[in-house]
């Protein structure tokens, strides 16, 4: 199969899996399992099989057609999108086996849809990871939004439905409000939008001008999540937790960062960035984030929320450290988005667990949980650990090389805020490790319960291991990324 | 063939008005929707193929019965014309081919032909006025296609259809006048009618009084026909109590038609001859641009009436159309043009999905329709992707209007940002009206919903079929674009080509 | 005195002004379709009165006349043409109108609004 055939059909396979989906529903609910976890394989087997050219250093492409001149539909797989494609296709496997005890276990409603959304999500991440022009991604951009959105407002109860509001309010205020202008102003002063390395914009855009285009960017992309446009995360928590766990710990928000990151780039250029003191602000936005995000999760007690304020916070690391505008910080940004999925969805697998098997959602509720539940637990520890960037977790490697960026670039800002945040972020989760582990178990607090279903389990497993196993072996996607920022020296 | 390619500017308006008083005289209904639906098909075909001429080697023109211009009558075909050819005749015959079930809901049986004969007579009456390059007979046209359309508004199910039709006569009556005394006046002036006579030979004149107002009422004139803020007040009501299906006809067409005349009267006699009238043009048109775009963009929002709010929707987009012709550039007049045909798009295929609604609900309030998306699950999965057109989701025709339209605000000047803003945030408001529906049809509870007991079903498939098919169109040019902008883009170039 | 001179566009602007305001002011349906014949009839007078050439006649040509000086034939017949459009926007008007008295018993604006408003 070409390159380009094989691009085709990583969009293709999602598409025609929903419509399997669709038809096994029909004859039973095994069979439309089978039919989600048939295609995330295929999906993940085809996104892969692209990885041996990129890492030769090719880069394959797909034209499509041209919707008016200068407008093209067209993809082109580069480190960034390769990254990000196969970690999302990979993880979707393994979210699917979760999906499967934790839907069964709580008796979901409407779970056909919420498969064929949850497989439409998918193409659409894959759209935004191989995107080759701002107008491909942001057409894939705005189909992610909409897609997401019967996902997040799956319940259909009032309160969630107001909290799908806020979702697609903010996500599509920024896109269309922010986004969409600054897309339109690049095309304009660029006359085109291609992701070229070096960026497109050094000959035609300078001075203060610059840094307003960024801000349109940065804050345009709502799914990064940079404050003050990030209250569309703790909202998307009324979705089901899978819903949670890969869309919003791993293909939605890192879409918003991956975008960031491949604006900044591809499109600005990191050294005409750099040379720009107007787009300084990028990096005290992102810190100011960082801080305030773990903050406020410090004070939170619903499980999901203080995830998902963790999440606002660590989507910040990866802007920082894509805006120190230094090859090893710009590795560190990638290396982070891997780090941070395996981290992140192993703490929501964990969180729906205990959710399936107990109906808790609190932090006080955990006490003493982790007797009951080993397994769940000692992955959240795992998942805990590697937020802070501890060893031998994932989440040490890229605060490792986001630091070096740093004090390459002499960046004390990016220094301090890091000290300060791994202080803050052990500071809410290290309690809720002890609380699960040597708190005193409430009498008759609950009903009795062990462990969850053993899809999740098994799910959460894997999640966790992927965390320590990434301590180890990180270098492919080291050597993926050096292609595009330069050799780590 | 080649000879009946060359009377094809005349067949345009021949065909559906020769078969309008023909309808008459089939009495049974099915027949004579057969009749209408056929006629309209020619009349498509016809459209198709002078688009192809006019792509192919450019302007056809015409003199009817040969006398010579400027004398006789003249057509002529262009890229403009074309345009809303296409546009007219497409959206007559897709309404049709869906419209047989929901038209006999709404009017009784023996009224038919009648209603089939009016709505032929409609059609030919905005061809006409497309193909014609004379000036009274556009207005004799426009006469012909308004009180066609009176007739139509008028056979409403609810009875407030009549008051809305009298205010629509009024109005329409009034505008058409506007439009006579203003061409009386430059006949007096020139002793012309033809739009390309007149243009030289206003030039002699251009400095005398008679002649700027005429231009006064002209374009006061036709823009109350076209609805163009704050003269819309017919509008609202014409097209709610409407037949289903004329609204869809209607909001596809009629004032866009109008604004066809506005455009090419003003790019073609006064652009190129009045001193100042380009800046006296957009002045007077974009900050009333700006208005409809906004101020009937928040009326929507709060509608709950859904044809009301949609036809509020209508007066917001005309003014899209009408802000980028202010700019009075090749980019801002492209996108206009641009946005009428995506714009017809979208909303009839929004007004499409409500007729469908309509076939089960007899009021289409929003509280009606809570949780109907279970029973009308195609009816409402349409309505939701014709909204993301109507709110410029990219994939959809509505997104390449808008990226034309920002582009081309960019372009002109440094107020362009504002401009881009105002864009921006009516966009963002049509989401809060499209997505209050979705919202209560996809998770409104039946309970609360007074469905007066009466069993929802999906609607019948030919009403599906027409939906779903402008559905289609709706992304087909979202993603290849190149028929509309390249159409839009030539016709620019003609009326700014006029200007020196 | 040259203001008198054309006073047939005198004639024109008082009749349209007239027309004008009873569409406008009027709240019976019947008096606001006057108002709209006159309306536009003043515009057919307008037409009328342009094509009158000073000293002219009828346009009718005829062996053994020559020389002779027409007024402009055009505007009769375009106003022929306006008439008619004219008289069938009223008839539709008064058809409506008779619509309007069966469904609401009434032909005065603000009653029809007020029945609506119920």
């Amino acid at each position: 199969m070409s390159s380009a055939a094989t691009i085709l059909a990583c969009l293709l396979i999602p598409l025609a899996g929903t419509i399997a989906i669709m038809l096994a529903a029909r004859v039973g609910d095994n069979l439309r399992e089978t039919a989600t976890l048939v295609t995330a394989g295929a999906l993940a087997w085809t996104v892969w099989s692209l990885l041996p050219e990129v890492m030769a250093g090719e880069r394959p492409h797909l034209y499509l057609f041209e919707i008016v001149p200068g407008l093209d539909v067209a993809f082109t797989v580069e480190p960034l999108g390769m990254l990000f494609a196969a970690l999302a296709s990979s993880l979707w496997i393994v979210n699917s086996i979760y999906s499967i005890g934790y839907m069964r276990g709580n008796k979901e409603s409407k779970q056909t849809r919420f498969y064929v959304f949850f497989a439409l999500s998918l193409a659409a991440t894959i759209g935004i990871a191989f995107a080759a022009n701002l107008f491909t991604l942001f057409l894939f951009y705005e189909a992610l939004t909409l897609l997401t959105y019967p996902l997040v407002s799956h319940k259909g109860d009032e309160k969630t439905l107001r909290s799908a509001r806020v979702y697609l309010g903010i996500l599509m205020t920024t896109s269309i409000g922010l986004l969409l202008p600054a897309i339109i102003w690049t095309y304009w002063v660029a006359g085109s939008g291609e992701f070229t390395p070096g960026g497109i914009l050094a000959d035609h855009l300078q001075g203060p001008a610059l840094g307003l285009l960024l801000a349109l960017f940065v804050f345009g992309i709502g799914k990064a999540a940079v404050m003050p446009v990030h209250r569309w995360l703790p909202a998307a928590m009324v979705a089901p937790t899978p819903v949670s766990a890969l869309l919003h710990a791993v293909a939605v928000v890192k879409a918003g960062v991956f975008s960031v990151t491949k604006i900044i780039v591809y499109i600005f250029g990191v050294d005409h960035l750099f040379d720009t003191p107007s787009s300084g602000w990028l990096l005290y936005a992102a810190a100011f984030t960082i801080i305030v995000a773990s903050l406020v999760a410090l004070r939170q007690q619903n499980l999901k929320r203080l995830l998902a304020y963790s999440t606002i916070a660590q989507l910040s690391y990866v802007i920082m450290a894509a805006a120190i505008l230094k090859p090893l910080a710009e590795i560190g940004a990638s290396v982070h988005m891997v780090a941070h999925a395996f981290g992140k969805i192993t703490l929501f697998f964990a969180a729906g667990a205990i959710y399936t098997a107990s109906k808790k959602t609190e932090v006080f509720q955990l006490a003493g949980i982790g007797r009951r539940m080993p397994w769940t637990m000692t992955a959240f520890t795992i998942g805990a650990l590697s937020m802070i960037g501890v060893p031998p977790t994932g989440g040490f490697v890229s605060k490792w090389f986001i630091l070096a960026g740093a004090f390459q670039a002499d960046n004390y800002v990016a220094i301090f805020t890091i000290i300060v945040s791994t202080a803050l972020n052990a500071a809410y989760f290290l309690p809720i490790v002890y609380l699960a582990w040597f708190g005193r178990e409430v009498e008759g607090a609950g009903p009795e319960h062990g462990e969850a279903p053993l899809a999740s389990v098994i799910a959460l497993t894997i999640t966790a291991a992927l965390t320590i196993l990434f301590f180890v072996f990180n270098g492919p996607v080291i050597e993926l990324e050096s292609q595009i920022f330069g050799a780590p020296s | 063939m080649s000879a009946l390619q060359a009377h094809m500017p005349a067949l345009q308006v021949i065909v559906p008005m020769l078969s309008a008083p023909l309808v008459l005289l089939l009495k049974e209904r099915r027949l004579c929707w057969a009749a209408t639906t056929l006629t309209s098909l020619c009349s498509f075909a016809i459209a198709v193929a002078l688009c192809m001429g006019v792509l192919a080697g450019g302007e056809s023109y015409y003199l009817m019965g040969s006398w010579p211009d400027p004398y006789g009558i003249e057509l002529g075909v262009d890229a403009f014309s074309v345009l809303l050819l296409l546009v007219v005749n497409g959206a007559s015959t897709l309404v049709l081919m869906g419209a047989f079930g929901s038209l006999n809901q709404d009017i009784e049986g023996h009224r038919q032909p009648l209603f089939y004969s009016a709505w032929l007579l409609a059609v030919a009456g905005l061809n006409g006025i497309l193909v014609t390059a004379d000036a009274f007979n556009i207005f004799v046209f426009m006469e012909i296609s308004a009180l066609a359309s009176y007739v139509l508004v008028s056979a409403g199910p609810n009875r407030r259809a009549l008051p809305a039709v009298f205010k629509y006569l009024i109005m329409g009556t009034i505008g058409a006048t506007f439009y006579l005394i203003g061409i009386g006046l430059i006949y007096l002036m020139t002793g012309t009618l033809n739009l390309a006579d007149m243009e030289i030979r206003i030039h002699l004149v251009a400095d005398q009084k008679p002649i700027l107002v005429a231009a006064g009422f002209i374009t006061i004139g036709l823009a109350l026909k076209a609805a163009v803020f704050p003269l819309h007040v017919w509008l609202p009501n014409a097209y709610t109590y409407a037949p289903n299906m004329v609204t869809v006809f209607l909001a596809a067409c009629a004032t866009k038609v109008s604004l066809y005349i506005l455009l090419r009267f003003d790019f073609f006699v006064f652009q190129p001859n009045l001193a100042g009238h380009d800046l006296q043009f957009a002045y007077f048109l974009m900050p009333l641009s700006l208005l409809a775009v906004l101020v009937a963009s928040t009326v929507a929002m709060f509608e709950p009436n859904l044809k009301r709010m949609l036809a509020w929707s209508s007066v917001a987009q005309i003014g899209y159309i009408t802000l980028g012709a202010s700019l009075v550039s090749l980019a801002g007049i492209t996108a206009g043009l641009l946005h009428m045909f995506n714009h017809a798009l979208a909303k009839a295929a929004l007004f499409l999905a409500l007729a469908c609604l309509g076939m089960s609900v007899r009021h289409l309030r929003l509280e009606n329709i809570a949780g109907i998306a279970r029973q009308m699950p195609w009816t409402m999965a349409a309505f939701v992707l014709a909204g993301l057109s109507l709110i410029g989701v990219p994939g959809t025709a509505g997104f390449i209007s808008k990226w034309y339209l920002i582009s081309a605000v960019f372009e002109s000047g440094p107020w362009g940002v504002a401009l881009a803003g105002v864009i921006v945030i009516s966009s963002l408001m049509a989401v809060v009206y499209i997505w209050r529906v979705v919202e209560v049809a996809y998770f409104g509870s039946l309970e609360t919903g007074s469905t007066t007991g009466a069993t929802i079903a999906e609607a019948p498939l030919p009403l599906l079929l027409a939906t779903w098919t402008a559905v289609a169109l709706n992304f087909y040019f979202g993603f290849a674009a190149s028929l509309p902008v390249e159409l839009s883009t030539r016709a620019a170039r003609i009326l700014l080509g006029h200007i020196p | 005195m040259a203001l008198l001179e054309l006073y047939h566009y005198w004639a024109f602007a008082v009749l349209l002004m007239i027309g004008f305001y009873a569409v406008i002011a009027k709240l019976n349906l019947i008096k606001k379709l006057i108002g709209l014949s006159l309306f536009q009839a003043a515009v057919f007078l307008l037409y009328i009165s342009m094509g009158k050439v000073e000293g002219g006649t009828a346009p009718i040509f005829m062996d053994g006349v020559d020389e002779q000086l027409y007024s402009n034939p055009l505007p009769q017949v375009l106003i022929l043409t306006a008439i008619v459009v004219g008289i069938s926007t009223l008839a539709l008007g008064l058809g409506i109108v008779v619509r309007i008295k069966e469904e609401y018993g009434s032909i005065e604006e603000n009653e029809i609004q007020e029945i609506d408003q119920r």
